[in-house]
């Protein structure tokens, strides 16, 4: 993107503004996991009931998204991936995005808590709260690991999909909790290493600026050996199977490479290969989470065929 | 006296009003939807009737 001036658009929004305010991408992510953790659970769910509980657990985290947009729009004005965003670039007021993420995290929670259960709709209200309040107010600004504890926002939606179908919470939902939530820090940092980004300049103490690229990459390392074991316990769980537990060891064995190559590199060799490894780690860390939760899903398929062997 | 000349901001307008609209009925669907999945899995639904039900009645208690 080049230099460019923003022309005020009148306040006259058009739809896809208003749906943009969602961040539509992170949703995807939301739902996919919020799926697998409703599959998965041990109590059917009556398809119109999953689809409108999966469907509110989406709104929910888009509201979210528009919280987010409302307190973030001071320094999304300032860095350029951000700048386009709806509120920065003039297309939707502050305080529209402000009512429209109150609106709808309200209107999600209690439409998922009659749809489904009041626990799945207080755990969707937490997660609401733990990334508007407790990550974009308070940590984002403060501490380099803001991302380690904002993860958990993230991780929640298979604990709702779980509690969709059978009103509680248990070992397995708290797996796939911490899957996504030790996930989160490797895969951000090994984007942070390579994409030039401006968060010094928005004041957010990020741990590529705060404390450089070394200590990035041992944080990337340190995290991805305490990312392994979550997979591996969750193939043993009663949701598990021998999908899971192939998919644990080949894609943590994977991982573990390319965290322990990203920690011998030094910057200088980074630099001179365009962080090739960098990028390729962060490719594959999408692909790891889509097929761990893929390989739970696989296995609940085979145990409803009666194929189960654990 | 009507708009003889429509401008972008028209078409705008009425792209967002079209999608709250699409959004209303697809949630008066849903709640449809989700009114028949309940109904139809509710098992010992029981609506007050003003008839004296023996069933509702807990062991030990007269009546």
């Amino acid at each position: 993107m080049t230099d460019s001036t923003v022309i005020p658009t009148e306040g006259e929004a058009g739809f896809g503004d208003y749906v943009a305010l969602l961040k539509p991408r992170v949703m995807s992510l939301v739902v996919f996991t919020a799926l697998v953790g409703l599959l998965v659970a041990p109590v059917p769910v009556h398809p119109v009931i999953g689809f409108a509980a999966i469907l509110f657990i989406a709104i929910g985290g888009g509201a979210s998204g528009a919280l987010n947009m409302w307190w973030d729009a001071d320094i999304d004005r300032i860095m350029t991936r951000t700048r386009a965003r709806p509120i920065p670039s003039g297309k939707v007021g502050a305080e529209e995005a402000l009512a429209l993420g109150l609106a709808l995290s309200g209107f999600s929670v209690v439409m998922l808590g009659l749809a489904a259960n009041v626990m799945a709709g207080a755990l969707l209200a937490f997660t609401i709260f733990f990334y508007v309040v407790i990550y974009t107010m308070w940590l984002k600004r403060w501490t380099p690991q803001n991302i380690v504890i904002g993860g958990a926002a993230g991780a929640f939606p298979p604990m709702i999909g779980w509690a969709v179908a059978t009103g509680g919470i248990s070992v397995e939902s708290v797996l796939m909790f911490l899957l996504t939530f030790m996930w989160t820090p490797p895969h951000f940092w090994a984007l942070a290493l390579f994409m030039k980004s401006d968060y010094n300049q928005a004041g957010v103490p990020m741990l590529t600026v705060t404390h450089g690229h070394d200590a990035t990459r041992r944080h990337i390392l340190v995290y991805t050996v305490l990312l392994a074991p979550v997979g591996l316990a969750l193939a043993f769980t009663s949701i598990g199977g021998p999908a899971t537990l192939a998919a644990a060891v080949v894609l943590n064995l994977m991982f573990l490479r390319g965290a322990w190559r990203i920690f011998r590199r030094t910057t200088e060799a980074a630099l001179a290969d365009g962080y090739a490894v960098e990028k390729s780690v962060f490719k594959f860390s999408l692909f790891y989470l889509f097929l761990m939760f893929g390989a739970l899903l696989v296995d609940a398929t085979l145990r409803g065929l009666g194929w189960g062997i654990f | 006296m009507a708009i003889t000349k429509l401008h972008e901001l028209h078409g705008r307008r009425f792209g967002r009003n079209l999608g709250v609209g699409l959004c209303l009925a697809a949630f008066v669907a849903l709640v449809f939807g989700l009114t028949l999945a309940k109904v139809s899995g509710g098992g010992g639904t029981q609506a007050f009737d003003h008839v004296v039900r023996p069933e509702l009645a807990q062991e030990g208690q007269g009546g």
